[in-house]
Parts: structure tokens; sequence; C-alpha cells
């Protein structure tokens, strides 16, 4: 008896190690694979980025990068290539563009998704973002600037945010809009941050 | 559980507390980078 339950106990503590392990394996060790990931996609893109295209990029396969994200309030560091695709394979590599949506700089709405913990969190801090805060996208044609207007908390069946034009499912676009979204409260999928930002800014590659 | 291969362990005390403190290491290794990473993207999280 009570070796049975010494046994029982044992493998409690056990179960309770290997559990603690495993968070701690999903906040810090997924990440690397989203690093590894992204090394290649962002070498990957800016090889690409040196060619020149006037048609922009066109379709992209799930998974492929599309553009490289740069928000210079989270620090010069903070680049992310963006991936085609917000299935959670795609995520697992870093932020996610919503196939169907507009593409950086068209007039729409530019939606991508990322991770607010785990692999990478590339969303971490977009909460700290504020009004008029740039976000540079740069695409294969040009590099486009957003500037943050607005920033708001919604339940995840809010899909309207994704809208064209956000909250109007009807109404044709003429605004080139930019939405991110991500987890919310940290830890969570109770809700969805979103940060809403307008294109204010064109540049052509010159290379 | 852990008596048992206390007892198993060869040598004296501090060269079963360095054997033991590997073998603790090679399996928490062996779930870092071997289980977690199968796991993870099997569970629902996120």
């Amino acid at each position: 008896m009570r070796t049975a339950l010494r046994a029982i106990g044992e493998i409690g503590v056990a179960a309770g190690l290997v559990v603690l392990l495993f968070y701690a394996y999903l906040l810090w060790g997924t990440g690397s694979y989203t690093e590894r990931t992204q090394r290649v996609l962002q070498r990957g893109l800016t090889r690409e980025l040196g060619w020149r295209h006037t048609d922009g990029p066109g379709r992209i396969r799930l998974g492929h990068a599309l553009a490289l994200l740069r928000i210079p309030r989270l620090g010069a560091s903070y680049r992310y290539a963006i991936v085609e695709g917000v299935g959670s394979a795609e995520l697992r590599k870093g932020p996610g563009h919503y196939p169907g949506t507009a593409l950086p700089g068209q007039i729409g709405n530019f939606v991508i998704s990322g991770h607010r913990t785990t692999y990478g969190a590339p969303f971490n801090r977009i909460d700290e973002l504020r009004r008029g805060d740039a976000i540079v996208v740069e695409a294969s044609d040009a590099r486009y600037t957003y500037q943050v207007v607005r920033t708001e908390i919604v339940r995840p069946d809010d899909l309207d945010v994704t809208d064209p034009v956000p909250g109007r499912p009807a109404q044709r676009p003429t605004l080139a809009l930019m939405t991110m979204t991500t987890c919310h409260p940290k830890f969570s999928a109770g809700q969805r941050l979103v940060v809403q930002s307008e294109l204010v800014r064109r540049e052509e590659r010159h290379d | 559980m852990y008596r048992y291969v206390w007892r198993r362990l060869p040598g004296s005390t501090p060269f079963r507390l360095l054997i033991a403190l590997l073998l603790a290491a090679a399996v928490a290794a062996a779930l870092w980078y071997v289980v977690f990473p199968w796991l993870a993207p099997r569970l629902p999280l996120e």
C-alpha cells in the first residue's frame, strides 16, 4: 500500500515537472523554430527585393514570404517576413497574411495576423503601438508606410475588422488600410487585439 | 521510482549524484528537442 502510494506520488511529481517543462518550451523553445525559419525567409526576401517588380507580388503560395514588416516603435531590429496564410503551420513561421485580403499598398484591407506568445511572439508588443506610429512594409514593388489610426479589442468572432472597409462588409473600399490582429490578453485566446493603420507613403524601390 | 533508480546507480554518493543529474538532463533534453517539437503543433493551443 505504502509503496503503491509512493509510486503514484512520484509519478505525479514527474508528470508535474514534465508539464512545467512543456510550458517553458512553448514560451521559449518554440521561438527557435520561428527564428530559424525567419532567417531563411528573410534572406530569400532580401534577394527577391533586389529585383524590381512593377506588378506587385501577385499570387503567393501558402507559407511563402510576401513582404518584410518593420515597426520602428518596437525597435530598430524588429523585422519579420510576412508569410502567406494564417493556418497554424504558417503562423509558426511568422506573421501571416489573410489570403484574399488586399496586398501591401493596395486599396482595401491588408490583413495580417501573428502570435502574441509562443513561436517567436512577433505581435507580443503591438499593444504598445499608438496613433501615428509608423508601420513599414517592404514589398517587392515598393516600400509602404502605414500609420496607426486605432487600436481596439474585439471578440474572436468579430471578423468584420478584416473587411475591405472594416465594419461595412458591402462597401467598396477607397482607402489602403492595414490591419494587424493577435490574441488578447497575453496567453489567452479569449479576445483579439486589433491594430488598424492607413497607408500614408509609397516609395518606389530604386535598386 | 526515484529510490529504485538511486539504488541501481553505482559508485559513491557524489558520483551517483552526478549520474542522476546527467540522467535528468538527458530526459529533459529528449523532451525539449524531440518530444515537445512533435507534440506542440498537435495540441490546440493559441
